[in-house]
């Protein structure tokens, strides 16, 4: 068995948002483990997130030496929650309900998923 | 049995706290839970070889219960190092009700020290944060803290100044407790606290607990042999527990703690409602803890509780007097807090309050936290009158 934290990080080296699913209640499983914390089945596979997703929850970090960054909890579109950062608009104007979309960028030096504001066209 | 069972069976018969504050050079968190101990036992009128049974918990010491008995020189027959965060001594309330039902032992002490301002001023932790959170930097954990400010202004119009609310409470209330950190001070307004250094927001340094050092201790024996004792018996009604989550992402819903379920337990094993307490404390690290806390234990409705800390309600001299020793806010915050609710529940039940005594207070409850909104511990305390 390969190790749950390593399909999340395949993922990501992949430019992808991975995420689990479970064969037997039906829901998405994040973070990656072992066994379905909703149902306790075993029975789980990856699955690719569409990477769009909603802002749930938002805070700006003001520290020293430092601009201000957000973090934020996106409840992501196929049914998990994580927490992430908001890109391409001001830290203090990340708004909750606000659609966003996968940026996975990188960090130092490995990969990391972030969204950015969700256009309206797209 | 049923846990009803429990209700009125142990009595807290000890409390006090150590040093505070910013302590002696060279003090240790040994000798603060030192000092507290023999301070309480001697509030008890007790000696250290009556105690048999011994709950610790602390954010320096993988193994408490061996450390510190090894300190104090007690050999307990039954020893609980239960590690909630700052909840745990809360638990320890119940586990110690349990044990001496039980007959596991006759009289336990719970203790508590830190020296987390003397060490750096920075909460001593041993936390690690998921790696899936970690890489977004939060600050650990008042981002967390934070976050469930944010979900609970979007989704209540909660204001930054109904939680600034909390704070200038807590700071009146410190004016009348000579140990609070801040006393002598004067208060706080809520254009003070808006103002002051934002540190996540919508939290500024004055939405945040204070970093100081401190110790706590506190006793308890059955309540047949409390009643030997020279000291007013302050009786265990009801505890419960719960958990929901332990990182931040993971929590369910961030406007709603677990308070729920372990407050139902706590008031179910009691038979009490919230109506019927005089005197509520709330583990206040982060200023949103208290609103939650109100709603989710029944005090007001979910969502109501920015309207309800409004206009000095749980302030000196309001409705209901919440955090009377000045909170974690404005009166001590060492780290895991949880052990000074206890010790200012069970002063106010014997009417040692001072200056901020509530008259008539036969029921106290007090909520503790840990982690980031992650464990709820709740118990509900009372005079031999409530025990009816």
């Amino acid at each position: 068995m390969s190790a749950p934290t390593a399909g999340y990080a395949d993922g990501l080296a992949a430019g992808e948002l991975r995420f689990q699913h479970c064969g037997a209640c039906d829901r998405a499983v994040f973070y990656p483990r072992v066994l379905c914390p909703h149902c306790g089945s075993e029975s789980l596979a990856w699955r690719t997130s569409s990477g769009r997703g909603a802002v749930y929850a938002t805070t700006v970090l003001h520290k020293r030496g430092t601009d201000p960054y957000n973090v934020a909890l996106v409840d992501v579109d196929e049914g998990f929650r994580m927490m992430s950062r908001v890109e391409g608009v001001a830290p203090a104007d990340v708004a909750i309900g606000a659609r966003v979309r996968l940026d996975v960028i990188e960090e130092d030096g490995v990969p990391l998923a972030v969204f950015r504001p969700l256009e309206d066209q797209e | 049995m049923s846990t009803t069972d429990l209700r009125g069976r142990v009595a807290v018969v000890g409390v006090a706290e150590s040093d505070l504050g910013h302590v002696a050079p060279g003090l240790t968190h040994f000798d603060l839970m030192g000092q507290a101990t023999a301070r309480a036992l001697k509030d008890a009128g007790l000696k250290k070889s009556d105690v048999d049974g011994f709950f610790c918990a602390s954010s320096y010491l993988p193994f408490p219960t061996l450390d510190v008995a090894e300190y104090l020189g007690i050999r307990p027959v039954y020893a609980d190092s239960t590690n909630v965060g700052g909840s745990s001594f809360v638990a320890h309330l119940l586990h110690a009700a349990m044990a001496i039902e039980a007959g596991l032992c006759t009289t336990a002490l719970i203790a508590y020290g830190s020296t987390q301002r003397s060490d750096g001023g920075r909460l001593v932790s041993p936390t690690k944060l998921l790696p899936y959170e970690e890489a977004y930097k939060p600050r650990y954990p008042v981002s967390m803290y934070a976050l469930a400010a944010s979900r609970h202004m979007y989704e209540y119009g909660t204001t930054r100044e109904q939680l600034a609310e909390v704070a200038v409470a807590a700071r009146d209330w410190a004016q009348l407790n000579p140990k609070a950190f801040t006393y002598g001070r004067g208060p706080l307004t809520v254009e003070d606290v808006l103002s002051s250094q934002m540190i996540s927001h919508p939290l500024t340094s004055k939405d945040c607990c204070l970093v100081t050092d401190g110790g706590g201790a506190v006793i308890l024996t059955s309540a047949e042999r409390a009643r030997d004792l020279p000291v007013t018996p302050a009786y265990f009604l009801g505890g419960g527990e719960a958990t929901w989550h332990r990182s931040m992402s993971q929590m369910p819903d961030l406007t709603t703690t677990a308070a729920v379920d372990s407050g139902r337990r706590a008031f179910t094993m009691a038979g009490l409602k919230p109506s019927d307490v005089d005197v509520v404390e709330l583990y206040d690290a982060f200023t949103i803890n208290t609103l939650l806390f109100l709603e989710d234990l029944g005090f007001c409705a979910k969502g109501e509780g920015g309207a309800f800390v409004s206009g000095g309600r749980i302030a000196p001299g309001g409705e209901l007097p919440v955090n009377t020793n000045g909170g974690g806010l404005s009166y001590c915050h060492p780290g895991m807090y949880g052990i000074f609710l206890i010790i200012e529940a069970v002063r106010q039940l014997r009417g040692e309050g001072g200056a901020r005594q509530q008259a008539g207070t036969n029921v106290a409850l007090v909520n503790g936290n840990g982690g980031v909104l992650s464990s709820q511990a709740t118990a509900l305390l009372g005079t031999a009158e409530a025990l009816g």
